[in-house]
């Protein structure tokens, strides 16, 4: 019963997928090689793939094997079913916040966890700064560089602080990565 | 009428949600917290220390809150859906075509773009965060040993759950806060 079978596996991904995408990435990973729905070079194919993908990577991941070992149906219940546990979570937490918020006990260690988050997603941007701008990865790879990532960056930070002090709005995020995806066709095709 | 701006501002948030959850996290700052001013910075970021907590791919997990707070349940169905939506289509896309997708050189260049971008949007929504955060002495230390950490463990290659910082953060907020209370009760 391969329905089944992939909406109970991504209902268990989506349950104990804490921490976002690279946590994610490996508990997919380990289901699906365990039973044989990827090899894991294609694995990481699609890791890299998934780069150029928007949305979750947890969703693209159960659309992609869903359709893979079932079709549309396949891929329809391995989505509903990664979804549904942060889903249910979600809902529960909304409903009871406004309570659990006069607790001064919860607030402060929400609060706390705040400062933890900025800079978090700040190690984020380093390292893929890292990747991206000089093709590093990890210590041991070595440094290359390439002048058109540079202009890029230059005219992707230019474009919106020019807007914003001209016409004293935010720069849509959404038309940034369509400029930044015209000036990479521009540079690299 | 919200019902139909709400799924429409998640439905464009799904569609250009390169980069996974941390990239999410700035455009839906910028739709929800700047543009449509539907929920403020404060409960925005409340909300993203709870969906980093609980289990499930972050935007989503913000984008039920959002729904849910603006509409109810059936808010947050639609809001869910809206932001799962284009990945839904697009990816079921990529699986028809997925061999040859790879294969244009025009679509590779493009996210060569894509990608620059992703890390210039990751960077500013942490510097705002940072901008906004009240400078106490333990706000600047946990978050300088966040970015340091990960970082390292990044770079040296040792695979550490960001879980792990969030968690320890907000213990020891906990614990500064208990800290605190008992310090004042025994000056009473």
């Amino acid at each position: 019963m391969i329905y089944l079978q992939l909406f109970l596996t991504f209902l268990k991904v989506g349950t104990f997928a804490f921490g976002g995408g690279y946590a994610m990435l490996s508990l997919i990973g380990d289901s699906v090689l365990a039973y044989g729905w990827m090899t894991e070079e294609e694995l990481l194919n699609f890791a890299g793939v998934e780069t150029v993908i928007p949305g979750p990577i947890a969703v693209n991941m159960a659309t992609f094997i869903g359709y893979e070992q079932g079709g549309f149906l396949g891929a329809l219940l391995a989505t509903v079913g990664v979804v549904l546990p942060s889903f249910v979570i979600i809902i529960i937490v909304a409903a009871m916040i406004k309570n659990l918020m006069k607790y001064p006990a919860v607030n402060a260690f929400i609060a706390g966890m705040r400062p933890a988050l900025g800079g978090l997603i700040l190690a984020t941007a380093a390292t893929m700064g890292l990747t991206v701008l000089f093709g590093l990865e990890s210590i041991s790879s070595s440094i290359s560089f390439d002048w058109r990532t540079i202009v890029i960056l230059v005219v992707i930070i230019a474009v919106p602080t020019v807007y914003k002090k001209l016409v004293k709005k935010e720069f849509s995020p959404v038309l940034l990565i369509l400029v930044s995806a015209v000036f990479g066709i521009l540079f690299f095709a | 009428m919200i019902l139909f701006q709400l799924f429409i501002s998640m439905l464009k948030i799904g569609a250009f949600a390169f980069g996974g959850g941390y990239a999410i996290i700035a455009l839906l700052e910028n739709e929800f917290v700047t543009k449509r001013t539907w929920i403020d910075h404060d409960e925005f970021m409340n909300v993203v220390a709870i969906a980093e907590s609980t289990p499930g791919p972050i935007a989503i997990n913000v984008a039920t809150y959002i729904g849910y707070k603006l509409m109810g349940i059936f808010g947050a169905v639609v809001a869910t859906v809206g932001v799962c939506l284009p990945s839904f289509i697009i990816m079921y896309a990529v699986s028809l075509f997925y061999e040859s997708f790879m294969d244009i050189s025009i679509v590779t260049a493009a996210f060569r773009g894509v990608q620059i971008c992703v890390v210039y949007l990751i960077a500013s929504a942490a510097l705002k965060m940072l901008k906004k955060m009240k400078k106490t002495p333990r706000n600047i230390a946990v978050f300088a040993v966040t970015f340091g950490g990960m970082t390292a463990c990044t770079i040296f290659d040792f695979r550490i759950s960001s879980i792990i910082f969030i968690f320890t953060a907000g213990v020891v907020g906990l614990l500064a806060f208990l800290i605190n209370k008992k310090n004042k009760e025994a000056k009473k």
